[in-house]
């Protein structure tokens, strides 16, 4: 068995049988249960290494040939695949407590093996059609056959598209720099295009206005799949640039434009997830923030680049989870993330409304929580770096705190005489209850993922240099 | 001397077909023009890349063109929505035509230059649709109308990274791609139209 046909075929495959000959009741067990195995599996079993159980050798050949080019995985890979999918397992269990769509699980198998596949892709540059092939399969689970599309949605649509021509172009303009790195000509030509490229990926500003106007138009959960996917295989994407070519990490103007952009999609995400008055919009903002910070880290002059980033995305993956779960329950019953439909639901909705304000304060900082050990980190390279920088940081971050905590003024905001009552599912409580678990060890054991950012470093030897 | 002179009237037929979708209301002639558009770029993309390899994107494209207007035509009852910005009109995209003629007809020797064999008629022609692509996408929120806009987007980079990429992955994603914005498309056009299931998430 080779590891692509593992990681990449297979999921497909699920995806699709699941689409076409599987009842929605199954769908999420299956599709989860699916996930966890392969990650289980990545976890395990090392890649291109034989491994005897009894009698019988077992041995993931690490790469396969189509149509000329090669899919390929390192043993290094392993971790990061065992986040993968342990992640979107995460995702899959909890359709079954978020009442997603049926076709959630099948099309979500689908864009986590395409992404995957964007990883494994050679030459990588060719991940930019495998994320524009991932980002249209999301629109189905985004509009619903009776929903009338929206705005977010078509622009969505353009911006992953506009990206694809931007970084396939730069990509071969950058093996003319390589081959001549003294033309500052075609350096330039190809840094504007690749950063351009990045920027509709990303979504930097102000090419964000779509995240906001999905949170108002699509499903919560599909929303927050969507804010968790993209930018998670993005920056993997990312990096693989800045390990290939040595010139994007050692150019200082690159590296500030880098983190302007981080920078200001922080604070603008803290300030405007702070002015709102939609508890959706608020998690799209905070994503926004979030996304910042990531790409601050790609701008750091530092050798931790790579463990920075994914101290940080691996928490993402289960904040925006508990978040969106949460947020689907409650607009499942509210029918609107606004205010003044959701004010007083803490005593109609108290888990979900204690794990959704868990999973905000999580993504301001908040001590204990899983997004903190990371923001920890982050301010701590950045304050030896500018002040001013973390200045602008940490207004973002104020900005995040001050919506959670207008969140839980809206919550509580109810009549004295209303009754406190548990009205979630049993399953919807435990998915939430063990989402909530998990932010709190993330925040206070954050040791526990040194066994997945170990090896991590590794597939991106010279960035670490 | 002959595939030159094709392959400038190829560029005149895509700034033709490219006009014409940008000016025309109705969707039968928009997709008429696309479906001939996908002939220039099959030939101009056959400059560089082998014949069959060229024929992908004639036939993707046309599939693409097919899958668009069965779903428009099952759609009876929709109405062309009315632009609600200003400037608007016939006359003003003609003249973002023109300015995309413009700038196409001064970049195009200056790429030339930079990155010599390409040749002119596929740097013109490749620009020209992207420049009415984009252009396309500027001045619509119309459904139909965007997807039109990022296939002739599309289309005018096939046409250049043709001549610097000849994989027959690239070129099979790209059929792919193209492929996925015309269900994309489809989807979106049709969406609103089917009835509420039950069991379906609000």
């Amino acid at each position: 068995m080779s590891a692509p046909l593992l990681w990449i075929a297979i999921p497909f495959l699920v995806g699709v049988s699941i689409l076409f000959f599987l009842r929605e009741r199954f769908s999420a067990f299956i599709g989860g249960s699916v996930a966890a195995i392969l990650a289980l599996i990545a976890l395990i079993f090392p890649i291109d290494e034989a491994l005897l159980l009894g009698s019988i050798s077992l041995k993931i050949s690490p790469s396969i040939q189509f149509f000329g080019r090669s899919f390929e995985f390192s043993a290094a890979d392993g971790a990061l695949l065992a986040i993968i999918y342990g992640l979107a397992a995460l995702w899959f269990f909890g359709t079954e407590a978020s009442g997603t769509a049926n076709r959630f699980v099948s099309l979500g198998l689908m864009i986590v093996s395409l992404l995957t596949a964007s990883i494994a892709v050679e030459p990588f540059l060719f991940a930019a059609l495998l994320i524009e092939i991932a980002a249209m399969l999301v629109i189905p689970l985004l509009v619903p056959p009776y929903q009338k599309p929206g705005r977010g949605v078509v622009r969505f649509l353009i911006y992953q598209t506009f990206a694809m021509p931007f970084i396939l172009f730069s990509g071969w303009m950058l093996a003319g720099v390589e081959a001549s790195p003294g033309d500052l000509g075609t350096t330039t030509q190809a840094g504007t295009m690749l950063g351009l490229g990045f920027a509709f990926l990303f979504a930097v500003f102000p090419l964000y206005n779509w995240i906001p106007m999905l949170m108002d138009e699509a499903s919560p959960y599909v929303a927050g799949f969507l804010l968790w996917a993209l930018p998670t295989f993005t920056v993997i994407f990312a990096l693989g640039f800045l390990d290939r070519y040595v010139w994007l990490r050692t150019s200082p103007q690159l590296s500030n434009a880098i983190q302007f952009a981080g920078v200001f999609m922080v604070a603008s995400g803290g300030v405007f997830a702070s002015l709102q008055r939609h508890i959706g919009r608020m998690m799209g903002y905070s994503a926004i923030a979030e996304t910042g910070l990531l790409i601050i880290i790609m701008g750091l002059p530092s050798s931790e680049i790579v463990n920075l980033t994914f101290l940080l995305l691996i928490p993402r993956g289960l904040v925006l989870a508990v978040w969106a779960l949460a947020l689907s329950i409650l607009k499942r019953n509210a029918y609107s993330l606004l205010f003044n439909e959701v004010q007083g639901l803490a005593r109609s909705f108290p888990a979900a409304v204690t794990a959704l304000l868990l999973a905000q304060l999580s993504m301001a900082g908040f001590p204990l929580l899983a997004g903190f050990p990371a923001r920890l980190a982050v301010w701590q390279e950045l304050a030896g770096q500018s002040l001013t920088m973390t200045l602008w940081v940490f207004i973002g971050m104020l900005g995040l705190l001050a919506a959670a905590i207008r969140s839980l003024a809206v919550f509580v905001m109810a009549d004295e005489e209303k009754k406190w009552r548990v009205n979630e599912s049993w399953v919807q409580v435990t998915m939430l209850g063990l989402g909530v678990i998990g932010l709190f060890i993330l925040g206070m054991f954050p040791q526990i993922l040194q066994p997945f950012l170990a090896d991590l470093p590794s597939l991106f030897n010279r960035i670490g240099q | 001397m002959a595939a030159d002179i094709i392959s400038w009237l190829a560029v005149g037929l895509m700034l033709a077909t490219s006009t014409t979708m940008l000016i025309s209301r109705d969707w039968r002639v928009s997709l008429g023009s696309l479906a001939a558009q996908y002939i220039s770029v099959f030939w101009l993309a056959s400059r560089h890349l082998p014949f069959v390899m060229g024929s992908v994107k004639l036939i993707a494209g046309w599939m693409v063109v097919a899958a668009l207007g069965m779903t428009r035509l099952g759609l009876t009852n929709l109405e062309e929505e009315e632009d609600t910005f200003w400037p608007r009109g016939r006359w003003f995209r003609v003249i973002l035509t023109f300015m995309v003629l413009l700038v196409t007809a001064g970049s195009t020797p200056r790429i030339e230059a930079a990155i010599p064999g390409l040749g002119l008629p596929v740097i013109a022609g490749g620009l020209l649709l992207i420049g009415a692509g984009v252009v396309h996408l500027g001045v619509t929120s119309n459904l139909l109308r965007v997807t039109l806009g990022l296939l002739t987007m599309l289309a005018g980079f096939e046409i250049i990274y043709a001549a610097v990429e000849s994989s027959i992955l690239v070129t099979g994603f790209l059929a792919i791609a193209n492929l996925g914005l015309g269900m994309v498309g489809s989807y979106l056009l049709a969406a609103g139209s089917t009835p509420i299931e039950n069991g379906e998430e609000l």
